[in-house]
């Protein structure tokens, strides 16, 4: 029982990229991403489920990397908060940019679980209610904004979205 | 902290399952979603030597109607697919009822029905909701096959029928009379923590009268409990005076202990108010025809 454990092998795509890796099985997915990949946008909070700070996506859907062994996602895609802003040098995304302007973010530990839980919240709600952008966000905990102001960069992104959408709307040609 | 080393399966079938979990015997166990495993196998409260993973097991999450009307659920759906599907909206409105209060939608979109029974937590919504709906389990073994009911399944606190080598593979809820009516109702101290009392009910009336009244209350002892009480209002008219004695009835029968989360006196008294709560909204959600 318990000796040193072989490891497997496993092939699957991060934010578009393809990777072969060989794992313990006992690596939790978190630590994969962070010491494995460098990829140290998610972050590590309770490792027991309670936090959101390590929410990634895996095929499209949020779900906490803390709670997943990284043996377990051979074959799968996964989404990481680096992915929201591919180029180094591109401007970050609009969800990002409104976080930023809405102060939705203090010390920025908690930041990138909060976008990643919603991102896909965000695609199938394109227009949440406060109370229902309270909920998809009860599952994620910060210590600094007090929410409200999460709360508000995620409505107003939401608002500017339509608003422009509707003003192409209104640019298109009527046949 | 980091789970202790374990060696790892994913099989392609349940017939491997069953074969490399019967070989781990009390060393393996069966990963489904994650939720509560590993955060126990983080805390090294668990050190399983084997884990068989059934997420990559095709057929474990089927969600149908049989011909006798009986919905049919594999053991891998997951919580956040209970929650917004049609059929189980239709057939175990009680079930749609109940998904949102667990976890956060995070955890749902990983966490298994199977998993959350077989957890067997007191404080969970789902082993409520099946003894409520007097649901049956199918067991698989490398040896055979077996169905026990909700209520024989769980035995204690974070204890069931399962014995090691057993796969939950199935949950039947039997089909939903015409005219049931539903509630579900809990409190906890933060949206998405386990529930510092919950209640499951589902009843039915005739001719004004009640003919069926199943209420389970939870969190309030080492597992689900059905309230004895309620056969006193079988044949009675749904008066708020009968549902305040009954409310009462409830609170005394119950022997809640007290825990860092609330005191035994605190549970008796939110047992009473939800259960008032529950029955009022039930008999005013009207009901399938
Ligand atoms: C922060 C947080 C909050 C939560 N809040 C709640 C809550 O409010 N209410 C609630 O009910 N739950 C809650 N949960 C737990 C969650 O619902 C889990 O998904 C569930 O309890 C277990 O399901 P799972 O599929 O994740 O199982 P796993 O964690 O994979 O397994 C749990 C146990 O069941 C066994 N097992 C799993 N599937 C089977 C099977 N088919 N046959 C035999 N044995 C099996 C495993 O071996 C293990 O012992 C919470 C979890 C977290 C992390
Ligand atoms: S680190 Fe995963 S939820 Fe806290
Ligand atoms: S910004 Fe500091 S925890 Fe959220």
């Amino acid at each position: 029982m318990n000796e040193p454990n072989p490891t497997r092998e496993i092939e699957f795509e991060v934010n578009g990229t393809t990777f072969r890796r060989a794992v313990e099985p006992r690596r939790l997915l978190s630590d994969f991403l962070r010491h494995d990949l460098g990829l140290t946008g998610t972050h590590v909070g309770c490792e027991h489920g309670v936090c959101g700070a390590c929410t990634i996506l895996l095929d499209g859907q949020a779900i906490r990397s803390c709670l997943l062994f990284a043996v377990q996602i051979d074959g799968a895609h996964l989404t990481t908060v680096e992915g929201m802003t591919p180029e180094p040098a591109a401007p970050m995304h609009p969800l990002q940019q409104a976080f930023q302007r809405h102060h939705g973010l203090q010390c920025g530990f908690c930041t990138p679980g909060f976008l990643m839980t919603l991102l896909p919240f965000l695609e199938e709600n394109p227009d949440p209610t406060e109370d229902e952008v309270r909920h998809a966000i009860s599952g994620n905990l910060c210590r600094c904004t007090g929410y409200q102001h999460i709360v508000d960069a995620v409505l107003g992104w939401a608002r500017e979205r339509a608003a422009a959408a509707a003003e192409g709307e209104g640019r298109e040609p009527t046949p | 902290m980091k789970p202790a080393p374990f060696d790892y399966f994913a099989p392609n079938s349940l017939e491997e399952a069953l074969e490399q979990l019967q070989a781990a015997g009390w060393d393996g166990k069966v990963l489904a979603g994650g939720q509560s495993l590993v955060p126990v196998m983080n805390f090294r409260l668990a050190q399983p030597g084997v884990l068989v993973d059934l997420n990559r097991i095709p057929g474990l999450d089927g969600i149908e109607v049989d011909p006798a009307g009986n919905l049919r659920l594999g053991a891998m759906v997951r919580h956040a697919r209970l929650e917004k599907d049609p059929t189980v909206a239709r057939v175990a409105p009680l079930l749609t009822a109940a998904v949102p209060w667990i976890a956060h939608p995070q955890i749902r979109n990983r966490g298994t029905l199977g998993g959350s029974l077989a957890h067997a937590d007191p404080a969970a919504e789902l082993p409520a909701v099946m003894v409520a709906l007097r649901a049956r389990f199918r067991l698989r073994s490398a040896h055979g096959d077996r169905w026990v009911d909700a209520d024989d399944f769980f035995v204690g606190l974070f204890a069931t029928a399962l014995e090691p080598g057993e796969i939950l593979v199935e949950v039947l809820v039997p089909a939903a009379s015409p005219g049931d009516r539903v509630a579900f109702l809990e409190v906890a101290r933060r949206s998405g923590d386990y529930a510092l009392v919950g209640v499951a009910t589902t009843l039915r009336l005739e001719a004004e009268r009640l003919v069926d009244l199943r209420h389970v209350l939870f969190s309030i002892g080492d597992r689900p409990h059905e309230a004895h009480a309620a056969a006193d209002c079988i044949g009675q008219q749904p008066t708020p005076e009968l549902i305040e004695q009954f409310s009462l009835a409830v609170g005394r029968e119950i022997e809640p202990a007290d825990d860092i989360h609330a005191s035994a006196d605190y549970r008796r008294h939110l047992a009473a108010v939800l259960t008032r709560r529950a029955l009022t909204q039930a008999l005013r959600s009207g009901g399938a025809a």
